[in-house]
């Protein structure tokens, strides 16, 4: 397995880049650690004729603290799980990259890349979008920021334009625990179902912030808000309870890996777990 | 499609060649330089037999275009032995516990497990398996090569050497 023939463009800037990508007509793709891109390209599942390589752009590169956490585009998984910053402020989003491929994908894959390319199993868009994260895409004529919800439109599509290029990951930080299950047949694999939760507790143990999505169920990932709502100031006990409908709240995908009734099924007791790993570790 | 110039520190020693924008860096190495240990197999970043250590990580040489290696450093398993009619300390434990049958996976194994041991230099069976996870071997169950990491360990350890091979 071959990618078809392409031409080659290693930009030296985000503006070199963009004007490369608007030179290809909409026929050009950005490559960053290419780690799902040139599978894609392998299998012919994608053939662009120019390929524009951002990784020796150092701009892209790394984590930086402010109001908020903003992770360069370029940043590696792994350099972004081991990061101080990411560990500190941003636990879920460490703790979701340890479930990103193996060690060998995550030295070579990078944060942006991952939420370019919208797979809608792909642990990092649920975590960024569990933490409120923006992105900001640069083009020829500027620079805008897009919410996290609205960037990640189905799978394998986001709000991109041909000419933009994703250069940065902002995510308010969050403190209390986290919690992120999956479900994948082998560990590494693709996941079939991912729960992740963010949550923040009172004094009295009850529930101050919670913050709960599911991926690999719909074509990308998912909030809850309803349940948000309903467990926001609750006891976060009794959860079979509390749960007990979020398999009709969601509308899952059959692919060959497992069926849609499989993934409602285990949606529900796998979000009771992240819940339960999320409340222990804000004990703690 | 563009052509380009590649150059590579592969195993310490600068090796060029021109090379297919689409080439992969697995097949320049094997093609192009005639590196033929490292192994192609899935050509999709499943199997983990075309790894090799990247910039100092181990990484998938199917997954990189030898275009954006460009200027890199690179270890292949050629390197991992001191000389080229000896083995050093991780593949001779490979040799002692019989961690490979048909020695297809060997190359990514013992690519994985140097880059394990290079920042882990006393892991337990759980980071040895973390670590050769993105790797599959259709022989030998996995036992063996779990077994091979854990002496090649203790063997560094033992002898104080500051990391495997060397």
């Amino acid at each position: 397995m071959k990618a078809a023939a392409f031409d080659y463009i290693r930009a030296d800037s985000v503006d070199a880049a963009c004007r490369a990508l608007a030179d290809a007509n909409g026929d050009g793709k950005v490559i960053a650690g290419g780690q799902t891109l040139v599978p894609l390209m392998a299998m012919r599942l994608t053939r662009p004729s120019l390929l524009v390589d951002i990784n020796r752009i150092d701009a892209l590169r790394g984590v930086s603290d402010g109001d908020v956490v903003t992770i360069g585009t370029c940043t590696r998984h792994e350099d972004a799980r081991r990061d101080p910053l990411v560990r500190r402020h941003l636990p879920l989003l460490a703790k979701a990259i340890g479930f990103v491929g193996h060690q060998q994908i995550r030295n070579r894959g990078t944060v942006g890349g991952s939420l370019a390319n919208a797979d809608p199993a792909a642990e990092i868009a649920l975590a960024t979008l569990l933490l409120d994260a923006e992105v900001e895409a640069r083009s020829p004529t500027g620079s805008r920021a897009i919410a996290l919800n609205d960037f990640l439109q189905g799978a394998m599509e986001t709000a991109l334009a041909d000419d933009e290029v994703l250069t940065a990951i902002r995510c308010p930080k969050r403190a209390g625990g986290t919690g992120f299950q999956e479900i994948a047949q082998r560990h590494g694999d693709f996941a079939l179902t991912i729960a992740a939760a963010q949550v923040e507790l009172n004094g009295d143990g009850t529930c101050a912030r919670i913050a709960l999505g599911l991926g690999g169920v719909e074509d990308r990932a998912i909030r809850l808000p309803e349940i948000e709502q309903r467990l926001t100031g609750a006891a976060l006990d009794n959860l079979d309870e509390k749960l007990k409908d979020v398999a009709d709240m969601v509308d899952p995908m059959t692919d060959q890996h497992a069926s849609a009734t499989y993934r409602r099924r285990i949606a529900g007791p796998l979000l009771k777990r992240a819940i339960e790993e999320a409340v222990a570790e804000a004990r703690a | 499609m563009s052509r380009h110039d590649v150059t590579l520190t592969v195993n310490g020693q600068r090796l060029s060649a021109e090379t297919d924008a689409r080439t992969t860096l697995v097949d320049f190495l094997r093609d192009e330089l005639r590196l033929t240990g490292t192994h192609t197999g899935c050509e999709h970043g499943v199997c983990g037999a075309c790894a090799v250590i990247l910039d100092g990580r181990p990484s998938r040489a199917c997954l990189v275009f030898a275009v954006q290696a460009d200027g890199a450093e690179i270890t292949t398993v050629e390197g991992l032995a001191p000389s080229p009619d000896s083995l050093g300390i991780l593949q001779d434990s490979f040799w002692e516990e019989h961690a490979l049958q048909c020695g297809f996976c060997t190359p990514g194994m013992l690519i994985a497990a140097h880059g394990l041991l290079a920042e882990n230099q006393d892991p337990s069976d759980e980071e040895i398996r973390d670590a050769i996870g993105g790797n599959l071997c259709r022989c030998t169950g996995y036992k063996q090569i779990v077994d091979a990491v854990r002496l090649a360990a203790e063997r560094m350890r033992k002898a104080n050497v500051p990391g495997p091979g060397q």
